[in-house]
């Protein structure tokens, strides 16, 4: 036990402990998706008493949660909005639009995958996903955190280039700086 | 050697307790706002997750020297304004320097923080924080002046600047000044809401129109310390409204009662309002705060 690389220490627990249970969620509201948000944060549903937060910018967030289809051009705001963000930081692909399209399958404009472009921890899935999803795929990245694998920061550090590549085959005209954090 | 090392440790005992009580209190202040709601709300210690958590993050945002030390005034100033704070009307461990001070440059320190803030807001360059910052400036010119008006009320009539000296006017005559000069008592609190920035007067930290203003560019550790920051300045603002006009407080129980009912004030007021314009706030405190100060003023002089 005590020759394990990957076992926990103790103040990984403490810091994992904390920041299951304090998400600020920047919610990128792109698609349909965004008008499930108000029901899950207030009184019906009350993410806050799990913890659920939202934040006001990037710089402040420790979620983002993309909820719906993107197409290029907002895919662009994503990436700069997700490399603004401070590590740790971790993502939520919401809705079947952000894992194959959803009924933009066929789109000529919208993304299909988006861990392809930026590093996804939780998928929910459903068109639409209703508050009780939302909840139980918040409880899926906490379960996550505590367990130490919610790493699509780092993931995302060390295959910078692959990534990279994806965005710039969706996005001509490459506007961004090679990396803004 | 003895007095000094008591004093150094009641120092350290003060912020904490400032630094508890004050997180209590914003943990309190959620859970309020929750119930009115009809929700569960986060539980009581949730701000204290909060700020374990903007510790441990990671922070690589450079914009220029000031941005890194607008939190750190803050924090200088909040923590600065508590020693000359009296805690507790009697005993050796929470008197830290409240002999020296007196309600004059108390009125000036308090300010001090929000000047620093605004001063590491705006080298960030964001134009919300830009905004944020001149809201605040409005808003403290709005309520500073039925404040300072209150105070030289209460000055003029009892002929102390001191703040031990207001306990002890307390003590002698058996009644709260809340009740010896209720006008100043009137605009103060009035007062006290601007000074806390909950809703309705929440426009400096507006998250749907400015996204929180002067901090939009704040996260991670910074976030952290302007969040202690406001819970050990929140716990001054009460400290010292309950010495000024409630009589101080003997023991800690004492002082928690008192200040949390004074607390609720604001909190109360806060969750049945929505959130005023940027004149709004300032004519409110231009009106009936300005009337009851002058009121004040003329039940001190005659």
């Amino acid at each position: 036990m005590y020759n394990d690389k990957n076992a926990q220490t103790i103040v990984d627990y403490i810091q994992n402990f904390t920041r299951k249970n304090s998400l600020f969620m920047l919610a990128y509201g792109t698609g349909c998706g965004a008008i499930e948000l108000p029901a899950t944060l207030t009184s019906r549903y009350d993410a806050e008493r799990l913890g659920v937060r939202g934040a006001a910018t990037p710089r402040q967030a420790d979620l983002l949660l993309i909820t719906g289809y993107l197409s290029t051009k907002t895919l662009k705001r994503v990436i700069r909005v997700y490399e603004q963000m401070q590590d740790p930081k971790y993502v939520i692909g919401f809705g079947s639009c952000t894992i194959n399209g959803g009924m933009y399958w066929d789109s000529y404009n919208t993304i299909k995958l988006l861990d392809k472009y930026i590093p996804v921890d939780v998928y929910i899935n459903g068109c639409m996903p209703r508050p009780e999803s939302v909840i139980s795929g918040f409880q899926e990245l906490k379960r996550l955190i505590a367990a130490g694998k919610a790493d699509g920061a780092k993931k995302y550090k060390e295959n910078l280039e692959w990534y990279r590549e994806n965005q710039k085959k969706v996005l001509k005209n490459w506007p961004l700086v090679e990396y803004n954090w | 050697m003895n007095t000094i090392l008591i004093q150094i440790l009641g120092a350290l005992a003060t912020i904490l307790l400032a630094f508890i009580v004050g997180m209590f209190y914003g943990g309190a202040h959620r859970k309020v706002i929750a119930r009115i709601q009809n929700r569960v709300g986060p539980p009581i210690y949730q701000n204290f997750i909060d700020v374990l958590k903007l510790y441990s993050k990671e922070t690589s945002i450079n914009h220029g020297v000031m941005q890194h030390m607008g939190p750190v005034f803050a924090i200088t100033a909040s923590i600065t304004s508590l020693m000359f704070v009296p805690i507790l009307t009697d005993g050796n461990w929470f008197s830290n320097l409240n002999f020296s001070g007196d309600l004059v440059f108390l009125v000036y320190m308090m300010v001090f923080g929000s000047l620093g803030m605004a001063l590491g807001a705006g080298q960030t360059g964001n134009p919300n924080s830009a905004i944020g910052v001149t809201r605040g400036l409005s808003q403290m010119v709005g309520y500073e002046i039925p404040f300072v008006m209150a105070m030289v009320a209460l000055m003029t009539q009892f002929h102390t600047t001191s703040i031990t000296g207001m306990i002890a006017v307390q003590q002698q005559s058996g009644t709260w000044l809340m009740f010896s000069n209720p006008f100043a008592f009137m605009a103060a609190i009035m007062a006290m809401l601007g000074m806390f920035s909950y809703a309705p007067f929440d426009i400096v930290t507006a998250p749907a129109e400015v996204s929180s203003g002067p901090i939009s560019e704040f996260g991670g550790k910074y976030l952290g310390m302007m969040m202690t920051s406001g819970s050990i300045f929140a716990f001054v603002k009460l400290a010292l409204f309950v010495d000024i006009f409630m009589g101080g407080a003997s023991n800690l129980v004492v002082l928690v009662i008192k200040t949390f009912a004074l607390y609720m004030i604001p909190v109360l007021y806060g969750v049945i309002s929505p959130r005023y314009r940027t004149e709004q706030a300032i004519t409110y405190f231009w009106k009936w705060p300005l009337f009851f100060g002058f009121i004040a003023i003329l039940y001190a002089a005659f």
